[in-house]
């Protein structure tokens, strides 16, 4: 830079110093000229040069930020140097290898060169490997190395049915005012998911997702904190969750082997039961799986509702053994049960509004058993599960509340249903299942009913009705990341009437996503 | 009733006692580990693996029998470099056993402990199922093996300081005894130098480093996405114009992509055991090595 300063400096002495003898005016000018000419080619070059040397400080920041990235990735270290135990371990060749992750036959050549007990003699173990560090920070800057893993999950339907939805009931069954039912006809965007994940200190964890409906509504779906450095099996949760009861309930819908909810799940739970509470389970030091837990939860979720009531307004307990039989097939069973209580827990009937207020129990029994040749399932398995519900109800039952006929009587219902599924995969990437969902409402002793005071017709929702349907479906995962399916079902959960649905589904998941439960 | 009460308590004392001087209970992710476990601790360790060698190690079921021996387990002993990402968080979180957790001395990642391959400068899923971490299948370079085997010793030693001794002692025998079967098959295994594979998935790339083979084709058009009729055509008609010597496959893997292009390739396809118990031969880490260089040997007449 100074160099080409002075250079440029004495071409333009050159220049002027001639200019003092030279009398002619247009002579003069003429210098004149050339001097500016100089003059612009020298701020030219100049800021040529500028630009030039801002690039090159540029590239070289890049590139050491680069290597920081390369030796972040291949050892943690921010550099590849000491302490790494790739360099340690095969000398500097293969060092080389693993930051500048050189193909394949450079590597072999280093492999096979370094002779075999120098290298493990010369191995000198680094103290912390911070590898789960270095995968987790992947390729971002440092900055970024602590933000909570990011994921997404897309869905959307495309919904065909044959009757209105919104005519859609559970004959036989208090309206849960939860998911209930198809959903609406046509393009309908499904819940798309974003889930915050990470650690937060040694001793804790934290997660949070949102639920964005296709309304434009935003829920918190889950948001809680839990353990991670009991000992002894213990595990603890608070905040809100996906409940341990049953088997389904525990799922994130985006892994559910068909579009919708089970009826016995949209009947008793209002699709899912997630409580705002703690949990705790603690999983048994025994060969065979065997893990028993219990739940304190504030009423609020279905089947209980907000009781403007200190303490725990639902308790749940809960038990899971499992195993495998043999190399290719394992299992789970459950027993759950739910207790909480309701106060003035609406639903509208006829264009009245009735309520319940009372305890509410509810059983869960869940199985699931898995099969793949070998344990492999990349070609072929198969997976069938079922759970039974069993709810008893028992309370008052207040009719027509802030009308005229307004009544009140004693209500008491034992109400159960089940399903039972089966998904096969019998390719690659394609699998199709089959599911039976059958529910009893059974006759709830009503005493309105009992004293004469009204009728059945007043209470048309609450008549008994046994709701069934059959569902098909078949998907398409070109990735574990993306799933495509087509389900069929036959609704039959109102007397007299039956709905053919198809669906068209897509679910996609993006970003870090955790890793499945069985 | 006092006695039985005494009983019991003696009793109850005596399981403790032996619990507290009871092996180092280890958990392999994989098949190889467990062999190498068992070569360095003898009887000084109890280890299972929680996958065999016909299973992918990428796509296994957290299922209730893994959480229950996770629990159960002082050491973790695994690939790492995000090849049990699917499931071992799953057995981590729900074991409620933070010894064996990521960063504790009960969990150990081989992978940390080798020069890796494959470390991608940029990680898309539109590339397929790439690892942020490098390509995770280190156990297919013996070379690989003796790196962990010293790590691994000092664990064993690290947890049971008991043993040190012992462990380093087996150490010690176990690395003369693979020096000397390294160099065996290395030497057996000289004319594969050069050579070029077809390889089902990017599974084989330090078995191919260490051997000097050369892969010219995957079977997957991407990690982890399926063959497909078009990408082994393509696949074909590349062979024809520069061939390959052999199609290579894990023994979980599928066979029929790897048949078809064997039949209208006319080349061999070679099922390597790629973990111990992948074939009769694989009992131990020796017989693994010894099978698979056998097969490639075969192959290549």
């Amino acid at each position: 830079m100074l160099k080409h300063s002075v250079l440029a400096a004495a071409l333009s002495a050159a220049v002027a110093a001639p200019q003092a003898y030279a009398a002619d005016k247009k002579e003069q000018k003429e210098l004149a000229a050339i001097r500016a000419e100089i003059r612009e080619m020298k701020a030219a070059y100049e800021a040529r040069l500028q630009a030039m040397e801002q690039r090159l400080q540029q590239a070289q920041s890049d590139s050491a930020a680069a290597k920081a990235q390369l030796a972040t990735i291949s050892g943690g270290a921010p550099s590849a140097g000491a302490g790494s135990p790739a360099t340690s371990g095969a000398g500097a060749p293969a060092a080389a290898v693993a930051t500048s992750a050189t193909p394949a036959t450079t590597a072999s050549a280093s492999a096979v060169a370094t002779p075999v007990a120098p290298a493990v003699a010369a191995y000198v173990e680094s103290p912390s490997a911070p590898v789960a560090t270095a995968s987790a920070g992947g390729a971002n800057p440092a900055s970024n190395l602590f933000n909570p893993n990011i994921s997404m999950i897309l869905g959307g339907t495309l919904q065909n049915l044959k009757q209105d939805p919104s005519q859609y009931r559970l004959q036989g069954f208090a309206p849960s005012g939860g998911e209930v039912g198809p959903g609406k006809r046509g393009f309908n965007l499904g819940e798309s998911e974003l889930t915050m994940a990470a650690n937060i200190d040694p001793q804790f964890a934290g997660q949070l997702t949102f639920s964005l409906s296709g309304e434009n509504e935003v829920s918190v779906e889950e948001a809680f904190i839990q353990t991670r450095a009991m000992e002894n099996g213990l595990n603890i949760k608070a905040g809100r969750f996906l409940s341990a009861i049953g088997y389904l309930n525990g799922q994130h819908a985006h892994t559910w082997d068909f579009v919708d909810a089970p009826l016995a799940y949209q009947a008793f739970l209002g699709g899912q039961y997630k409580p705002d509470g703690v949990q705790a389970k603690w999983l048994a030091p025994l060969d065979q799986f065997l893990e028993i837990g219990a739940e304190a939860g504030s009423g609020a979720a279905f089947p209980g509702n907000d009781r403007n009531k200190n303490g725990a307004g639902a308790v749940s307990v809960f038990a899971h053994i499992g195993d495998d039989i043999g190399a290719s097939s394992s299992y789970r069973a459950g027993l759950s049960y739910l207790h909480t209580a309701a106060e003035k827990r609406a639903y509208e009937d006829e264009g009245l509004t009735n309520n319940f207020s009372g305890k509410s129990n509810t059983w869960i029994a869940d199985a699931i058993y898995k099969w793949a040749p070998n344990g492999n399932p990349t070609n072929t398995n198969f997976k069938l599960q079922g759970e039974y519900f069993r709810r008893k109800e028992t309370g008052t039952l207040n009719y027509a509340v802030d009308t005229d006929a307004a009544a009140s009587g004693d209500y008491r219902s034992v109400q159960s249903g089940w399903y039972l599924q089966g998904v096969y995969q019998f390719m690659p990437t394609w699998r199709a299942g089959l599911r039976y969902d059958r529910l009893s409402s059974g006759s709830p002793r009503i005493g309105l009913i009992d004293s004469g005071a009204l009728a059945w017709a007043n209470l048309p929702i609450l008549q008994a009705y046994n709701p069934k349907r059959t569902s098909f479906m078949v998907d398409y995962s070109p990735s574990e990341f993306s799933r495509l399916r087509l389900q069929l079902a036959r609704d039959q959960s109102r007397p007299g009437v039956t709905d053919n649905q198809i669906f068209l589904q897509y679910i996609m998941s993006l970003g870090t996503h955790a890793a499945h439960s069985f | 009733m006092k006695r039985t009460l005494k009983h019991l308590l003696i009793a109850a004392a005596c399981v403790a006692a032996t619990s507290a001087h009871a092996a180092v209970n280890v958990l392999a992710c994989e098949p190889e580990w467990e062999a190498l476990t068992t070569e360095l601790g003898g009887d000084k360790v109890k280890v299972s693996s929680a996958t065999n060698a016909l299973q992918d190690p990428h796509r296994i079921e957290a299922r209730p029998s893994l959480i229950a021996r996770t629990r159960n387990a002082n050491l973790l002993v695994c690939t790492g470099l995000e090849l049990e990402v699917g499931w071992l968080p799953v057995l981590i979180q729900q074991s409620g056993n933070s010894k064996i957790a990521a960063g504790q001395p009960g969990y150990f990642e081989a992978g940390a402990f080798v020069p890796r391959l494959d470390v991608p400068g940029k990680v898309d899923r539109s590339e397929g199922d790439v690892h942020a971490a490098g390509n995770p299948h280190i156990q297919q370079n013996p070379h690989n093996i003796a790196l962990v085997s010293v790590a691994l010793a000092k664990r064993l030693a690290e947890l049971d300081p008991a043993n040190a001794a012992y462990y380093q002692a087996r150490q010690k025998d176990f690395a003369a005894r693979w020096d000397a079967a390294m160099l065996k098959w290395e030497k057996q295994a000289a004319p594969l130098k050069g050579v070029a594979v077809v390889e089902h998935h990017k599974n084989m790339e330090y078995l191919m480093g260490w051997l000097g083979m050369h892969q010219v084709g995957t079977l997957e058009p991407k990690p982890g996405v399926e063959p497909s009729a078009a990408h082994l055509a393509e696949l074909l008609s590349q062979l024809q114009r520069a061939p390959a010597k052999m199609v290579i496959r894990a023994a979980y893997q599928d066979g029929r992509a790897s048949q078809w292009l064997s039949e209208h390739a006319k080349i061999p396809a070679v099922v390597l055991p790629f973990s111990v118990g992948g074939d009769d031969k694989s009992k131990d880490l020796f017989g693994l090595f010894d099978s698979t260089v056998q097969r490639l040997m075969d192959a290549n007449k």
